[in-house]
This record gives C-alpha cells, structure tokens and sequence, in this order.
C-alpha cells in the first residue's frame, strides 16, 4: 500500500538553510547537505528546498548545493524557489533534484507548467498553491510572493486547472496557517484533494503529530511537510511517523530512526 | 564473489575496497532528468560509472543502465537522435547486462498506450496506465512484494518499500511473462515492479532513491554482474 509521505522543508538562501519568517530574520541553520542527510536517515520519505535566495547569484550556489544534496542523501528531491522556464527547470534537475516546484511563475505563466511537463514529464511538476482564506466568500484565494499579493484566482478552481495543464503533484499551503503552529487548514486540503486526481502534500500550520494526522484522514492529503517542527527538534520524524502508524494510516517506519 | 544466498550486513551498504576490479556501469544519457543520483549511488556500491551519450561509451562496459522518467515517445525520440537504439538493442542481444529503471524498464516492451510509441520490443508486452489507482501519478514509497526468489532482492526483507514515480507500467506477455515477474505492487490494481529474465534487470521503482534497501538492491545488481550469473537467452528475440 502507498505509504503517507512525511516531508522536511528547508529554507535555503545563498546556500544555508534559514529560518526565521520568510525573508527576515533569517538565523543561519547549517549546510543543506547536512541536515537533508540528518533527515533521510531520520525517516524523511522526500525533502524539499525552498530557494529563497533575493540575488540571482544565489542560483548557482543552489545548483552547487542540490548536486552534493543528491550526493548525499539517496531519497527524492524537490527544489522550488526562481525557477521560471523550462531550462531552469533542466538545470536543477541536471543538478539532482526529482522534481521543480512552480509557483508565481506558474501563476504569470500558466502555460509553463504544460512545457515543464511535456518535457519532463508531469511527475517531476509540482505546482505550489499558496491560499489565503476569504471569510466572506467562504473560500480561498491564490497569493503569491509569500502571500504579499493577491490573484484573485479561486484556490480550488486553480487546483483543477493546473491538473489539466499538466501538474503531477500539488504543494497547498494555507498562508493563514503558515508558521502558526495552529494546524494545517483541513478545509482547503479537502477541498483541493476531493477534486483532483493527483497527490497533494498539505503545508502551513503543522504543530503536532495529531496534525499530520488529520491533514491524511480528515484533508485528504498523501504527504504533509513541515518545517519548524523539525528543524527546531520540537518533535521528530520517527514521532510523527509513530503517531500516523497508530492513527491506521500506512507510513515507512525506518528501524533504524525508532529509537 | 557471489551474492546468491548472501546476506548483507545491515546497515552496511559500502563495498568493501579489494573485492576485485570495480565493473563499469555504462548509464545512458538521453535527457531524462537525473543522473545524479544514480551515478552516485552506482559509485557507492562500488560501480564505476561512465556517463553514455553516445554508442562508443558502451565499449569495456560491464553493464548497461537506462534510467529515465516521463514519457515514451519522447525518449525513444531522443534515443534515435543520439544513436542509441539499435546499440540498445544489440547490447541486450549480445546477452550483456542490463538494468532499466523505470523509464528504462518500461522502454523494453513493445510499445506505450500513453503515446503511442512504439519501444525497444524486447520484452512482450505493453506499457499501459495504472489501473484503478486511487491517485495518478503514483508517487511516494511503496511496497515491493516479491513473487519469487532472485539475487536482486538478496539481504532486502520481504515487501520492503521502495520509491515510485510513474502513471505507467509494463505489463508482461507470452509464455515467459510469469517467470520473468519477481515482485508485484499494488496502487489500485496490481502490477509488475521488478522484472529479471536472463541478462535483463528491470524495476519500475527507483532504488537510486530508495534509501538503504534502494543501495542494497543496487549492490545485488553489481554482485550478479560481477558473479557472471548473467545467461544468454536465446529466446529474447530482438526485432530487427
């Protein structure tokens, strides 16, 4: 049976991994490499980077960065962050990355997403979906730029639309939710997840294991991804896997990440 | 030495230095996305790998990879336009090893019901859509459950997860077919996950991505090549 996928995120700009709130108070981590090995042989069943390097000299630094990350930690890659045409896409994947995650450029370009996926196949198109709820509507809109500008683009219906330009995965993040440990927004993941075909990993709000929990049962989602939980060591991999196991839900225990 | 009936030691996945020659691992280049990983994981159980563009690299190799995702028509596209098909299917008629990943696998059949494409036809059969799968692409770590006993799953526990990413799988035909079927996988409907027939090793998960028993696998691989174990089989008929 297909395992529930749980998915370290790391924040890279020029080469380290941050944290801190997107863009400020960036507080330095360590080497990408590093960590993403500590969580592979944690459990992590993916990773993902997140390039938010501002300069375009951060570009090179990244491909440098997922080649010794693919060198070093033998599970798949997604790098998102910059990429904005099909030869973006082609270098980071020559780099060692599985697959590209597209998001305000897919918003600008929606046709991109049909290009990356025809010549590199739709599994290797993650489109990232960052939704921003609209009480009176009772909806959710698309933000881009780390939620700094509208769309005004349905949540949903932009789900649906880039399945058919050719996305194999969707990344949806609640930005409401993002970096408040107050639980993943499980009425988008249902929203999203009862409406398309392909998997979709669930962002924004982790604080616990019973979250990973129900954005699985009660969202829908095939993977959820967290970043602070992990980073800051408030609850491990093995935990969270522990916790989706005794909740029913199928997930890879690694023996050697239990203890 | 021989992997037959070895079990590795866990977590141990290094190969030992002086164990002899290291064999070359020819894997073939034709722009299918990441060659990364599976260069690296080849040179961490002990391969060494030389990058193949073109037909001449397949000199002095001791064994051909064909990795790949995506599409059919495509890599078969992009296969012709470097030269490489009919090398392909020469090395497999030669009886040489060969390992197809993936895409790799997949390319070995007939043809493909998702484009149309017409593949290397060494294996019977056709590349078709996951049926009734629950979500498409497959993506994610799943079970790979072995229906009979083969060196490649040496020192791997049984129903062992392995990393998938794939709508398509080949699906086995003729008299052969279930003899050549080593492990099955279920995403809905069930479907063959790794074949072994003669000098060909196929998987349509990717163990350069599959953690510790994806490097196990891989290092099985290498301990048949090496062993020799590797038959002709008369009965592949490669078309010409």
């Amino acid at each position: 049976m297909l395992r529930r996928r749980v998915i370290p995120c790391l924040d890279v700009a020029n080469g380290r991994v941050v944290k801190g709130t997107r863009f400020v108070d960036l507080v330095d981590e360590g080497d990408p490499p590093e960590l993403a090995e500590r969580y592979a042989l944690e459990g992590a069943d993916e990773l993902v980077f997140l390039d938010i390097s501002a300069a375009p000299e951060g570009r090179g630094t990244l491909l440098d960065i997922v080649e010794r990350t693919a060198r070093r930690a033998f599970i798949p890659l997604t790098v998102g962050g910059g990429v904005r045409s099909v030869d973006d896409m082609r270098d980071v994947l020559r780099a060692g990355a599985d697959k590209v995650s597209l998001n305000t450029a897919a918003v600008a370009d929606p046709d991109l997403i049909g290009a990356c996926a025809s010549r590199f196949g739709r599994q290797a198109v993650v489109v990232a979906i960052d939704a921003r709820r609209r009480p009176a509507a009772d909806d959710w809109e698309v933000v881009i730029k780390g939620g700094r500008e509208s769309t005004k683009l349905d949540a949903v219906r932009w789900a649906q639309r880039v399945v058919e330009l050719g996305a194999g995965e969707l990344l949806v993040t609640s930005i409401d939710r993002d970096g408040t440990r107050s639980g993943f927004d499980i009425g988008l993941l249902r929203a999203i997840s009862e409406r398309v075909e392909v998997p979709v990993i669930a962002s924004g709000g982790a604080a616990g294991p019973a979250d990973f929990v129900a954005a699985v049962r009660d969202g829908g989602a095939d993977a959820v991804l967290a970043a602070s939980i992990f980073h800051r060591r408030i609850h491990s991999i093995a935990a969270v896997k522990q916790a989706m196991a005794d909740a029913g839900l199928p997930v890879r225990l690694v023996p050697e990440a239990a203890a | 030495m021989t992997a037959f009936g070895h079990v590795r030691r866990v977590p141990d996945v290094d190969r030992v230095p002086g164990e002899g020659r290291a064999l070359r691992f020819a894997v073939v280049d034709y722009g299918a996305g990441n060659l990364v990983s599976i260069d690296q994981a080849l040179t961490r159980v002990g391969a060494e790998v030389s990058i193949a563009r073109d037909p001449s690299a397949f000199a002095g190799a001791d064994a051909l990879v064909v990795p790949g995702v995506g599409a059919a028509a495509p890599a078969m596209e992009r296969l012709a336009a470097a030269g490489l098909v009919e090398p392909i299917r020469a090395w497999i008629a030669g009886g040489r090893p060969y390992l197809g990943i993936c895409l790799g696998l997949q390319l070995l059949f007939d043809g493909s019901d998702e484009d149309g494409a017409l593949t290397l036809g060494v294996i019977r059969g056709r590349t078709a859509r996951l049926r009734d799968a629950p979500t498409l692409p497959h993506i994610g770590w799943n079970q790979v459950e072995r229906v009979r006993e083969h060196p490649l799953f040496s020192g791997i526990a049984a129903a062992a997860d392995f990393y998938f990413v794939h709508s398509y799988a080949g699906v086995p035909e003729g008299p052969d077919a279930e003899a050549s079927t080593m492990a099955r996988t279920s995403h809905g409907a069930s479907f063959v996950s790794a074949i072994a027939r003669a000098n060909i090793l196929g998987v349509q998960f990717h163990p350069e991505r599959s953690g510790a028993d994806g490097l196990r696998l891989l290092g099985n691989v290498v301990d048949i090549v090496r062993s020799g174990a590797i038959a002709t089989d008369p009965t592949i008929a490669v078309p010409a």
